[in-house]
């Protein structure tokens, strides 16, 4: 009989799965950056409810680009709606409210990757609050401006006439929480949540678009859901 | 210093690495959540400020990670070895037999293997977000789901972590081995039968009374 040699096959020989197990981890989370969120969406779409149940704060996160998170106050707060308009108008929270209530149930996306699914909104449709306004024709952008100084952002007329284009003072039938934009902030599902500005005081119709803040920081003009910042191109 | 009845379980530079490593996962850990949960955003508000000091507090927690390793130099090749290699005991005691342990258990070594790869992709995937936020070439739409993945994984492991060393009475014992160095030989006896600690022979024959003897060399 020829005399046995010693192989990996050897059950006594110590295998080195530490460092396979090393290895297959790193691979593992580094190629999870082009199939986790892919993956994700398949698991979490089909226990959603559980998802935004469990997770803490919903799913949310919250960003600011100041030191202070704005804080509402009913008595000085005003939505001012001026720029190129007939009628420059000066809303206070009670005058808003009681604007024509319209309700959406959508999905909110962060550029970062994140999102939050089946989130009902309340509030007025963009749509409504311009028509009070009456735009002159030379105003083809509306510049939004948030109580968190410097945050601006801009949507072009086409898009702020989108027909779920909505101006939200309730997420999930609560009036807006301060971490979410209180008393309201700009609502355009198609696109990701940097365009949807929170804190909002002021809409200002303008000849053209500009840069917002993360514009100027090299995110895209037309954040397009899935379309835009170097994804789906 | 040795003393009666104990035997050295952790080097120095070993228990420098664990706490330098404990301390910075707690620091990241609130420093992020801070980041992660709304309600905590909401108390302290200053959104940039805790991103600053998170993303600088994740590169010095790395950078002094490397340094503690460099520091050990063989002893933490040594170290690593021994994580890294796994006999029929360890598959059989990861298969939930009863098989004698080395000094580290089976379960120790995917904790250390793990924690040290959640670091790299820790690291990585913060760095990214980071960059990503300034450069659209750094940013992936999963970015962040790994970087909240690592966080709850880790998390339920320093949970049972935390747990075998502090509350489960027949572990925590190992406590005083990552915090004063040693442990009673007794109790290493019946936890890790394989461990044979470098210079001590430990008297298995007769448990009680307990000697340490030093080898004959």
């Amino acid at each position: 009989m020829d005399s046995p040699t010693v192989t990996e096959q050897d059950p006594d020989q110590p295998r080195r799965y530490g460092r396979r197990l090393f290895l297959a981890t790193v691979a593992g989370g580094i190629t999870s950056l082009y199939w986790g969120k892919a993956a994700w969406d398949h698991v979490s779409g089909a226990i959603s409810p559980v998802t935004s149940a469990v997770l803490p704060g919903g799913g949310w996160r919250i960003y600011t680009i100041s030191g202070q998170m704005p804080v509402f106050d009913p008595a000085s707060w005003r939505l001012k709606i001026g720029g190129l308009v007939e009628q420059p108008l000066s809303l206070t929270y009670d005058e808003l409210r009681a604007l024509p209530h319209v309700e959406q149930v959508s999905d909110f996306h962060c550029v970062t990757g994140w999102s939050v699914n089946n989130v009902r909104w309340g509030g007025v449709r963009m749509h409504d609050v311009l028509a009070a306004a009456k735009p002159r024709s030379s105003a083809q952008a509306l510049e939004f401006v948030s109580m968190e100084v410097p945050y601006t952002d801009y949507l072009t007329a086409k898009q702020a006439s989108l027909r779920d284009a909505m101006l939200a003072y309730e997420m999930d039938g609560k009036p807006l929480p301060q971490e979410h934009g209180a008393p309201v902030r700009l609502i355009i599902p198609e696109m990701y949540g940097y365009k949807n500005v929170k804190w909002l005081t002021e809409i200002n119709l303008v000849p053209q678009e500009q840069l917002g803040y993360w514009e100027q920081l090299g995110y895209d003009q037309n954040a397009w859901v899935g379309r835009s910042n170097g994804y789906g191109t | 210093m040795k003393r009666a009845g104990y035997v050295p379980r952790f080097s120095r530079i070993e228990r420098l690495l664990h706490w330098v490593n404990a301390l910075g996962f707690f620091f990241l850990l609130t420093t992020g959540l801070i980041l992660y949960l709304p309600r905590l955003s909401v108390l302290v508000s200053r959104r940039q400020t805790v991103q600053y000091i998170h993303f600088w507090g994740g590169v010095a927690w790395l950078c002094a990670l490397a340094v503690v390793i460099v520091l050990g130099g063989r002893r933490m090749l040594a170290t690593a070895r021994e994580l890294d290699t796994f006999d029929r005991d360890d598959v059989r005691w990861l298969r939930g037999g009863k098989a004698p342990q080395g000094r580290f258990n089976a379960g120790q070594k995917i904790n250390a293997v793990l924690t040290a790869a959640f670091a790299v992709l820790f690291g990585v995937s913060g760095l990214l977000l980071w960059f990503g936020e300034q450069d659209t070439r750094y940013r992936f739409a999963s970015t962040v789901l790994l970087h909240d993945g690592l966080m709850y994984v880790s998390l339920a492991l320093l949970v049972g972590h935390l747990y075998l060393a502090l509350i489960h009475p027949a572990t925590r014992h190992a406590l005083r081995g990552m915090t004063l160095g040693d442990v009673r030989v007794e109790w290493a006896t019946k936890h890790h039968a394989k461990w044979e600690p470098e210079g001590i022979q430990i008297d298995r024959g007769t448990p009680s009374p307990v000697t340490l003897d030093p080898k004959p060399h």
